[in-house]
């Protein structure tokens, strides 16, 4: 037999082992989240390597402690929630409000220093956050803007807007010029163009990138964790999480439902919107 | 007095200020807070003194000195290295396996694909915790699983123990981010022309010899930019070290340690010039990269 058909029937047989342990790592975890979360401690101190439980067995207390108000001595992160959504949903509507007319400027608009705008978004990315983290923990603790959610806020855009540059910029660059030259024969202006014209065409991309940003800032953890640490009504639920484990008496299955109250929102955008968020990820990746 | 624009000069004032709000925005937020970094770093501050210090205190390298010749330092520096290297690799080798596997078609393929993306977009902090029961000494299903089924003398503390504690945090690395590499190889792959593999494949190439000299060469550029991208970003990464083992056994990457400086001895200009010598190091590691290792990559 030839290598040809020695290889392709040791593929044939790889194939799906292959396949199988990528679903099994990248699913079990977050399986093995939700299981635990149900589950009564004690059963778990007890059979810790049991994998499944009857239903009958299902305890819903942990979510009760994790939702319940600090005050009915709960974890309280009902209140946490709220925090988390108003703070990446400002980021996401004011970092498409900064990235918009960038991204149109920058696909369509020659201007000076257009060339030079790249370094600076470089600059985002090459240094570390951390970094960034000091100058801003120092002036924000001086602005009194240290425990405010509108700080954490500006943080958020100044992380987000370049990548949503990037991504519209990719996305705008492939709608045709002569559409929205048309429209200036119209005899409309260039903002009127860019919101009535430009802006429902790159709709998909919009939304795309509307939804990476929400993700990211929901997500996040250091700069919550350095501006909001100090006052428990400002944590958004990555904190408090993280708060969470360090408690001695919170046991593992409440934070395994904590764990999955911070990730069912991701989950359920993503899984809506898959194909959307993919594919704006990657535009103009396949072109080299 | 108005004065006629040309049409270059309105599209280029349009540009300008289009772009405005973003420019305002990176620089408050991102360059000056750089800027600072750099003078915080040559000065004396702690917190308890900052409502005093002016933006121009007096200049000093001590803390320079101090973050040089701390202890743990250069071994610090080390690990960040190992961790990012590793990462690096980890990442895009599985990735690029999960898109030559996920590549042809097979029935779940759409949700096999859409789950492998999970590491990658859920939250950070909820998948650390679940990595941190699985492999807990007491009460985790591999260590469990592991004495019962595969003859361990004893649980594995995975995440405290000098021996694992590096390797693990690399794995976690590895686990979140092969989603990254693979969205961008997968995309990359299908715009391979399906008529080379065809050709390829009718001559009587091998699988392997269609990627060795097919499909590689197509993927070069690609792989390069991710290796930058994943070096970038792992290189300067808190939170899965700070989330995993807090920086103790063996795992104190920089960045961690800048954290540390910063909350618990309060040094905030330590601190600064920790983060700055993270900063260069990236700079110089990029310079080289680029100048001798990289590809070249035709426009």
């Amino acid at each position: 037999m030839d290598r040809a058909s020695v290889e392709m029937r040791v593929l044939r047989v790889l194939r799906p082992i292959v396949i199988t342990v990528l679903a099994v790592i990248t699913l079990f975890p977050f399986l093995y989240m939700l299981l635990l979360s149900v589950r009564p401690i004690e059963e778990l101190l007890q059979h810790p390597g049991r994998l499944w439980l009857g239903p009958s067995e299902w305890t819903l207390r942990t979510y009760r402690e994790v939702l319940t108000p600090t005050e009915d001595g709960g974890q309280g992160f009902l209140r946490l929630l709220t925090n988390s959504a108003i703070v990446s949903v400002a980021a996401t509507l004011l970092t498409l409000l900064v990235s918009i007319p960038g991204a149109y400027a920058v696909a369509r608009l020659r201007f000076f220093g257009r060339r030079q705008v790249h370094f600076l978004f470089l600059a985002v990315y090459l240094f570390p956050s951390i970094l960034l983290a000091i100058p801003l923990f120092v002036l924000f603790t001086r602005l009194g803007l240290r425990g405010s959610l509108g700080g954490l806020t500006l943080v958020y855009i100044a992380q987000t807007v370049p990548v949503s540059i990037y991504m519209l910029r990719n996305y705008l660059t492939t709608i045709p010029a002569s559409l929205e030259e048309a429209a200036a024969v119209d005899g409309s202006g260039r903002l009127q163009t860019l919101r009535k014209v430009v802006l429902p065409l790159a709709a998909p991309a919009v939304m795309a990138n509307a939804l990476y940003v929400f993700m990211i800032a929901w997500n996040e953890f250091l700069f919550a964790l350095l501006f909001l640490v100090e006052d428990r009504a400002d944590w958004t639920v990555s904190l408090g999480l993280a708060q969470l484990s360090g408690g001695i008496e919170v046991s593992k299955t409440v934070l395994m439902a904590g764990s999955v109250v911070l990730t069912l929102p991701i989950l359920i955008i993503f899984f809506a919107a898959e194909r959307l968020l993919t594919e704006g990820l990657t535009a103009g990746a396949d072109k080299g | 007095m108005t004065r006629q624009l040309t049409a270059r000069q309105r599209e280029n004032r349009a540009g300008l200020a289009y772009l405005s709000p973003t420019l305002v925005v990176v620089v408050v937020v991102v360059i000056l807070p750089i800027l600072w970094t750099i003078m915080l770093a040559f000065q004396r501050i702690r917190l308890i003194n900052l409502r005093r210090a002016g933006v121009f205190g007096d200049w000093t390298w001590a803390n320079l000195e101090t973050v040089l010749t701390s202890p743990g330092f250069w071994s610090s520096l080390w690990t960040t290295l190992v961790y990012t290297v590793g990462s690096t690799f980890g990442s895009i080798a599985i990735g690029l396996v999960a898109a030559l596997a996920l590549r042809g078609r097979f029935r779940g393929r759409t949700m096999v694909r859409a789950s492998v993306l999970l590491p990658y977009v859920a939250p950070v902090v909820a998948v650390a915790f679940v990595w941190n029961v699985l492999l807990s000494p007491q009460f985790g299903l591999v260590n469990d699983w592991g004495v019962r089924f595969l003859d361990w003398d004893r649980p594995i503390a995975f995440l405290s123990q000098r021996e694992y504690a590096l390797f693990t945090v690399i794995a976690f690395e590895t686990w979140r981010y092969f989603p990254f590499a693979f969205l961008f190889l997968l995309a990359r792959l299908q715009a391979v022309p399906a008529e080379l593999e065809e050709a390829a494949r009718v001559d009587g190439a091998a699988p392997t010899q269609i990627f060795r000299h097919i499909l590689l060469p197509q993927l070069g550029a690609v792989i390069a930019l991710l290796s930058v991208l994943r070096f970038i970003m792992t290189f300067n990464k808190f939170d899965d070290v700070y989330l995993l083992t807090g920086g103790s056994a063996g795992t104190q990457v920089v960045s961690v340690r800048v954290y540390e400086f910063l909350t618990a001895r309060f040094d905030i200009g330590a601190a600064a010039a920790q983060a700055l010598v993270l900063a260069a190091g990236l700079v110089v590691l990029l310079i080289v990269y680029l100048r001798f290792l990289a590809p070249r990559v035709e426009d």
